[in-house]
């Protein structure tokens, strides 16, 4: 199993922050709003730098989801920034509308999806946006992984010429991405090299299922490990060659079972290459209080978690190859 | 500047359009496009600084304008092919497979003259807010224009637009509203009252004009007067009072023709109220 290290953990949400300064500096028409949260999504040094290129717009998300739609009408590259909850469920027509049907260069910026928000409690902590926004035609879906990742992401989707939908998170995580690292979209990062089983995960839980592939390997089990940060269009390309080696996958990620990476890895598998697969997800159901590491232990949500999702999986590719 | 005269016979010749096009496919919305035939003919021919072809979607300097209540596209549709977007005989396409000309109007086909899709109602003002603030940052002296239903303003997004605008002073707009009363269920003031709209919208700090929004001379004198009040640090808003289905007397005085065609004997019926002008498509 290859090492990866790290020297501190920080918030995804910061690396976002980060990204869009630079972006601001990068190009002029880069522009941001916010709703009411503008700290939390860490884009004060934005707002300080540029206060002419800043849109507080309250509370009040359909009108800002409409606002970023009017800006690309003058070349401009809007970033909307509030939660998960409230970039996609609350505002699900708007973005269909203004921004999806009419092809418009936004980026949505997501901060606090999934469990990981915590004590805030189930209202806030959308488990079924990844699915949302994924089935919006012309919708790019990307979920990095740690604070480098998201930072790279953050730069990327700016070049890029079309809706973007970016998801990122609260907690602290460990940093163990290149600070230097391409973000291509749509191109998937190979973790690890293995023969047993592959090992897909998106977000926060790549740094688990690093954590399971050291488990893993000390059983004696080796994993291909894919961190699949972009998740439409998906790395078809990615997927089917692990899966020619290992004939088997788990898929990981902070969402519901339904509609999240585990169902767009099972399409490509069920059209190429059926294969036995298991799901690290949230069973189809709310999340509640708690701190992050709590919750994630109680949804099934770690690397624990993955390790035995491997050894049923693996079970069951042996039971058809018997 | 066009005469009384040619905006008259553009007028007659667009009401001409809208209840062909409609009638041609058996769908379509005629009662809120009729109502809304002056207003279009004045703001495309004697107020708006715009240049149809090439057709760019991002409107540097030049007036643009956004639909928000959607289906009234046989209007716009009718409008902006006779303003030199798209060819006229394109207006036979209407509603049909394959189309640019889409039931309610969408950028997605590519039709020149339209800079965002609507249709599910209270999207389009924060829209043309947002090309507004772009045109601010751009040093885009032109203005941004839209249109919405009275109906659709029981949509609550009008309303954090309409905040917005006022808090924020986007003062390069000029938003107008169809205030016909009727909506798909009845009466506005039957379905739900919106009330007082000049004591709503002054409340939250917009500049309010009233006009007849079936007077072709009001028209042009109230869209003057709000010119001439921009960019003075509030947003700008015309109440303007029409009549669903004007111009075809059968389908005036109700809501019943806000979403259902004329049958052949109504067509040429409507067709002999609005004479042809400029040619048929």
């Amino acid at each position: 199993m290859k090492k990866y290290t790290y020297t501190e953990k920080k918030d995804t949400r910061s690396g976002f922050g980060a990204g869009l300064l630079e972006v601001g500096r990068k190009n002029k028409n880069a522009i941001a709003l916010c709703a009411d949260l503008t700290g939390s999504l860490k884009m004060d040094a934005f707002a300080k730098e540029f206060p002419d290129r800043f849109i507080q717009v309250g509370i009040a998300e359909a009108n800002m989801m409409g606002i970023a739609a009017g800006l690309t009408i003058g070349g401009k590259i809007p970033f909307t920034g509030t939660f998960a909850n409230f970039s996609t469920g609350r505002v699900y027509d708007q973005i269909r509308q203004s921004i999806a049907y009419s092809n418009k260069n936004v980026k949505i910026c997501a901060s606090h999806a999934g469990l990981t928000l915590g004590e805030d409690g189930a209202t806030h902590q959308i488990l079924e946006d990844i699915g949302l926004m994924r089935m919006l035609p012309g919708m790019v879906v990307i979920n990095p992984c740690d604070y480098n990742q998201t930072k790279a992401a953050t730069v990327a989707i700016a070049d890029y010429v079309g809706p973007v939908y970016l998801r990122f998170g609260r907690p602290t995580v460990p940093n163990f991405t290149p600070a230097d690292q391409t973000f291509e979209i749509g191109k998937a990062v190979h973790l690890n090299e293995g023969t047993d089983v592959t090992i897909i995960a998106t977000g926060h839980l790549v740094w688990q299922a690093i954590l399971a592939g050291e488990e893993l390997a000390a059983k004696g089990i080796s994993a291909d490990i894919i961190n699949i940060h972009t998740i439409k269009p998906i790395d078809e390309s990615a997927i089917l060659t692990s899966l020619a080696k290992t004939r088997c996958v788990v898929t990981a990620e902070e969402h519901n079972k339904f509609g999240g990476l585990g169902d767009a890895v099972a399409q490509v598998l069920a059209v190429h290459m059926p294969s036995p697969q298991e799901y690290v997800a949230v069973n189809d159901s709310f999340g509640e209080s708690g701190t992050p590491d709590e919750l994630m232990t109680k949804y099934g949500l770690d690397a624990k978690n993955i390790v035995e999702a491997v050894e049923r999986v693996m079970a069951r590719k042996e039971s058809i190859h018997a | 500047m066009s005469d009384l005269i040619t905006l008259q016979r553009i007028t007659t010749q667009v009401r001409r359009d809208i209840v062909r096009m409609v009638h041609a496919v058996q769908s379509g919305h005629p009662g809120g496009s009729l109502g809304c035939t002056e207003f279009f003919t004045v703001l495309y021919n004697d107020i708006m600084q715009h240049h149809p072809s090439p057709w760019d979607m991002n409107g540097k300097d030049q007036d643009i304008f956004f639909l928000s209540n959607g289906h009234i596209s046989p209007v716009f549709y009718s409008t902006l092919a006779r303003s030199g977007y798209f060819p006229v005989n394109e207006l036979a396409t209407f509603r049909k497979l394959n189309t640019r000309l889409q039931g309610h109007p969408t950028t997605h086909e590519g039709l020149p003259g339209v800079r965002i899709s609507s249709g599910s109602l209270g999207q389009g003002l924060s829209a043309a807010i947002g090309a507004s603030l772009a045109k601010k940052l751009n040093n885009d002296t032109n203005l941004v224009y839209v249109l919405m239903g009275d109906g659709e303003l029981q949509e609550g997004q009008v309303w954090e637009a309409c905040m917005f605008a006022a808090a924020k002073k986007v003062d390069n707009i000029i938003a107008t509203i169809d205030v016909n009363g009727q909506q798909i269920d009845g009466a506005t003031k039957d379905v739900l009252n919106i009330g007082d709209l000049r004591a709503k919208w002054e409340a939250f700090g917009w500049v309010v004009l009233d006009t007849n929004g079936n007077d072709i001379t009001l028209l042009q004198s109230t869209l003057k007067k709000a010119k001439s009040l921009t960019g003075q640090g509030k947003p700008i808003i015309i109440l303007m009072k029409t009549e669903m289905g004007n111009g075809v007397d059968f389908m005036m005085h109700s809501h019943k023709w806000h979403g259902i065609p004329p049958n052949d004997e109504q067509l040429q019926n409507a067709l002999s109220q609005n004479e042809e002008t400029l040619g048929d498509y």
